[in-house]
């Protein structure tokens, strides 16, 4: 138990300190989910009442689309100069690499998540009419939702030819539920119609059962060579 | 066994006629659709096969993450292709139904959309096996058909809360059948499994031949180095 929590530590730091100095993965990801809010406020135009019903749908997607980029970064650090195939030869447990990456993907999406909401707040002139706190929450589940199959799909297409295509084609089926649920539960915080507790407790067994699934079979995917 | 797939062939030819038949001349016109709903003959054995296939799927799957089978996971392809198959007839010939009783092509219902989802996931597991080309490519996607698996369940959950639009499942669910339709959708389940099984036992035959067939092939290229 320690020794995972000790790779999973040391993993997790490497990682937090190589992209604080090149800051590639958030700079793309911040520009580029900057690029999706201003096309989607030019291709819809909405007026107050209307953003309130889309913006959940709008968010979701904009963020949905840029962790996609920083998931496709995920392994290919560990892949130049076969640390990868080191990784395999240790006897560290597995599951303490695939949880070191899907905190440091949960923290940059976090990040991005916290520089972009207000930009959406003002160019969509958006104000909570529900209980707005909750939606921390929602973006903490839903966030981790997103991360932990996008890493554990990441690893998965690393064996494939054209990887950075397969990454979504894998995950966008399998996360229906969970975008469904975070734009639903979004959607109505903002327009402050009825209790969002249903679409909550769903990420959270969303989180759970795909949490547990990612940890039993990493293993498996990572030995696949 | 290889005797069987004749017989099999023929069996399953004279029962989708007959099938055929008592859909579209024995089975009584329903009385508010007309015509119309004969499609039901065709749509909903379609679902029940492509369900039942998907889940041999997961067992082969599991079972080929468990135990290594190489013959697990040539069904498990199989299973998934036909499947899918089977699966895009219902999308297709739903809303040909939709159209004309419901008056639009497609709403977000929840068997509509878990059918959906369910074809999606299984088109991208599909998409895997087709890009992965290493050896590996049976774990991988066996994992992936876990993951679907797991899948399905949230998705009807999600879209359970929404209010939901399709005729009440036949079996089961409260909805009456006359008798007569029911024994004609019976018969007509029946050939589409003899169908599904026959595609199937092609299909698997093939894929056992050519993985053989890859064997030999690198195993001459090995022979090749050597001399």
């Amino acid at each position: 138990m320690s020794s995972l929590r000790a790779i999973t530590l040391a993993t997790l730091t490497k990682d937090i300190r190589l992209e604080w100095r090149s800051r590639d993965a958030i700079n793309s990801m911040l520009f580029f989910s900057l690029l999706v809010v201003v096309v989607f406020s030019f291709s819809f135009d909405p007026n107050a009442e209307e953003s309130r019903e889309i913006a959940g749908g709008l968010i979701w997607v904009a963020f949905l689309f840029a962790a996609v980029v920083a998931l496709n970064q995920t392994w290919a650090r560990e892949l130049r100069n076969q640390v990868l195939d080191a990784y395999r030869v240790s006897p560290s447990p597995a599951n303490g690499l695939f949880l070191a990456k899907a905190l440091g993907n949960f923290i940059l999406v976090s990040l991005l998540e916290a520089v972009m909401a207000p930009l959406f707040i003002i160019f969509y002139n958006l104000r909570a009419l529900g209980p707005a706190w909750q939606l921390i929450p929602v973006a903490l589940l839903g966030t981790w939702a997103l991360v932990v199959n996008g890493t554990f799909f990441a690893a998965m297409s690393l064996r494939t030819r054209s990887r950075e295509i397969m990454l979504p084609l894998l995950l966008f089926p399998i996360s229906i539920p969970a975008v469904q649920s975070m734009v639903e539960a979004t959607r109505i915080l903002l327009a402050g119609d009825g209790s969002a507790r249903f679409w909550i407790v769903l990420l959270l067994t969303y989180d759970v059962v795909f949490t547990t699934a990612c940890l039993a079979l990493f293993e498996t995917v990572l030995q696949a060579e | 066994m290889k005797r069987a797939f004749p017989i099999l062939a023929v069996f399953t030819a004279l029962l989708l006629g007959y099938a055929f038949y008592e859909a579209m001349w024995v089975a009584p016109m329903e009385r508010t659709m007309g015509d119309v709903q004969r499609i039901f003959y065709y749509h909903v054995p379609s679902a029940w096969t492509a369900f039942l296939l998907f889940f041999v799927n997961l067992v082969a799957s599991v079972i080929y993450l468990i135990r290594r089978n190489e013959k697990a996971d040539a069904l498990a392809v199989v299973s998934a292709e036909v499947g899918v198959v089977f699966c895009t007839v219902v999308l297709v010939t739903g809303p040909i139904w939709a159209r004309p009783v419901w008056g639009i092509w497609w709403t977000w219902d929840i068997r509509l959309t878990t059918t959906l989802v369910l074809w999606l996931i299984y088109v991208s597991y599909l998409v895997l096996r087709r890009f992965s080309d290493s050896s590996q490519t049976p774990k991988l996607a066996a994992v992936l058909a876990i993951f679907g698996a797991l899948d399905v369940p949230l998705v009807y959950f999600s879209i359970w809360f929404f209010r939901t639009q399709h005729p009440q499942p036949v079996i089961g669910g409260g909805g009456s059948i006359d008798p007569r339709m029911l024994h004609v959708l019976l018969l007509n389940w029946l050939a589409f499994s003899c169908f599904a099984l026959l595609i199937c036992w092609a299909r698997y035959r093939l894929e056992r031949l050519q993985r053989e067939a890859d064997e030999l092939e690198s195993l001459e290229s090995l022979r090749g180095v050597v001399q």
